[in-house]
């Protein structure tokens, strides 16, 4: 049996989050599969044996939590969600409801409203000028369209990114982050339980439609809620980071800013490359349901397992130029959505917001310059940034 | 090894061999065909390796799931009696031969 490499570094600490990228390089040249003794779990940071963990849910099931915590063994923090938290069989039945909700049909009814709401807010910022990109725009926009989308009332929503801030620090180990985001969470998640209510939710709208599949039979009315609640852990913060990481990308790469400028069909793909090469969900667990082998070395039943996406996602193995953002690369593949039967269920949504304001930018604005540092905020699974000042300028 | 056909929507035609086991989709992209995006990667989310199979095939391939279906439902191009997700499309040696038409584009 190979021996599984031990390594002595934190990939939940701020000193590793400030820069992951050469930490990544020395988790995937150290091995297939390594351990990682600071907080005892297995890491896989290569493409091949990330998708191949992503894609055995049998053995590397989710319903012990996706997170460091085992919920074989610890209480989870809040009551499991009935998808991410959940293995086939029954994750199977929540999904083909979600997956109805958000399904290519659908995208396209609200393809309209998505791409008039993108226009607008770059025209606003066009006559601004000078602004700070994550709060401004990347925040802005996903804020603008996607809880009408919900169909969410109005008040309350400045809950939703602290939640979702909160989601995805207790994936991660009981650090400060995640410590002090469960200390503040009681607020967030009494609102969020309370727009999960079919009662709060407006007709037409995804959260609606879940609550009808209980009418059609397919799911229990206690379950609705639950898959609310996973709109609204999983649907915003993500595309916050996604659209931030795409303009944080255009603005410091202007060959291929000029290449989208040129040719605006290329917006959604300038996205799906933004997500590939910043990763925005940088990480998952699994837990192994038995023994098993990772590349040649074996690993026990009940172990975690923890998935390096961002690290998969510039393997060498697998893609050419790899630290490149290219707006023309083949993406496909590439698991910044995850893969298999967990893969995000809402990637139909992010494209749609990504590709509606990276047209818009393309077809409207002719600069992006950054005119102050760009700031990370720290959270143990989504890399993105706190302020990105810049100055647009007209086509 | 058995190989696809693909018409490309300029009447283009394209021969690629495929590993049998393999999805359409799969032997498509990793031979770079363009009209083949494949956002997802193969796991009937997205509607974007949408074909139209030529009608002497079509009766040869495994039937479609209701996924397929209503996915098929959301493809960017018009939709026809004959359209399938190549992601769906696995690849068996009966196969070989066969005429895949791509559609004029796989976005709205």
């Amino acid at each position: 049996m190979t021996q599984i490499p031990s390594l002595d570094l934190d990939p939940f600490s701020i000193e590793f989050f400030k820069n992951p990228h050469p930490v990544h390089e020395v988790l995937r040249e150290a091995g297939p599969v390594v351990r990682l003794d600071k907080w005892n779990v297995y890491g896989v940071a290569r493409y091949a044996e990330v998708h191949a963990v992503l894609n055995d849910p049998q053995t590397f099931c989710s319903s012990r939590g996706v997170g460091l915590s085992d919920f074989a063994k610890e209480k989870p923090w809040r009551p499991p969600s009935l998808i991410l938290e959940a293995d086939p069989p029954a994750h199977t039945r929540t999904r083909a409801v979600l997956n109805r909700v958000l399904s290519p049909s659908v995208m396209k009814q609200l393809r309209g409203t998505f791409v008039a709401a993108a226009e607008a807010r770059v025209d606003k910022l066009l006559a601004k000028g000078s602004f700070d990109a994550i709060p401004d725009l990347a925040e802005a926009y996903p804020l603008s369209v996607f809880p009408d989308a919900l169909g969410l009332k109005p008040e309350g929503r400045e809950n939703l990114l602290p939640y979702a801030g909160l989601v995805f620090n207790a994936f991660g180990p009981p650090n400060k982050l995640r410590q002090d985001a469960i200390e503040r969470s009681a607020p967030h998640q009494a609102y969020i339980a309370e727009q999960c209510q079919r009662e709060n939710l407006a007709p037409g709208g995804f959260g609606a439609c879940i609550h009808e599949r209980v009418d059609a039979g397919d799911i229990m009315p206690a379950e609705a809620p639950l898959l609310v609640r996973s709109l609204l852990s999983a649907g915003l913060d993500t595309t916050v980071n996604g659209i931030g990481a795409a303009i944080y990308c255009l603005a410091r790469f202007p060959d291929q800013w000029a290449r989208l400028r040129n040719d605006p069909t290329l917006a959604r793909n300038a996205f799906e490359e933004a997500v590939r090469f910043e990763s925005p969900v940088q990480t998952f667990f699994r837990t192994t349901t038995r023994d098993v082998e990772i590349g040649g070395a074996a690993i026990g039943e009940g172990e975690k397992i923890l998935m390096f996406l961002a690290a998969a996602n510039r393997d060498p193995r697998r893609w050419d130029n790899p630290d490149q953002y290219d707006v023309t690369r083949r993406t496909s593949g590439h698991v910044g959505y995850g893969s298999g039967v967990h893969m995000c269920v809402g990637q139909l949504v992010a494209r749609l917001e990504g590709e509606s304001v990276l047209t818009a930018l393309a077809k409207r604005v002719g600069s992006i310059e950054i005119t102050g540092p760009a700031t990370r905020r720290f959270n143990n699974t989504l890399r993105g940034l706190e302020c990105l000042p810049v100055t647009i300028k007209a086509a | 090894m058995p190989s696809i056909n693909f018409i490309h929507p300029d009447q283009r035609s394209e021969r690629i061999e495929a590993t049998i086991g393999d999805s359409v989709m799969q032997v498509a992209t990793g031979h770079g065909i363009d009209g083949i995006v494949a956002e997802c990667g193969g796991n009937a989310m997205c509607a974007t390796c949408h074909v139209y199979v030529d009608e002497g095939w079509l009766a040869r391939l495994a039937a479609m799931s209701t996924e397929e279906n209503e996915l098929l439902d959301g493809v960017a191009a018009e939709r026809r009696p004959n359209s399938r997700l190549s992601c769906q499309l696995r690849m068996t040696a009966e196969l070989d031969g066969i005429v895949l038409s791509l559609p004029r584009t796989q976005h709205a």
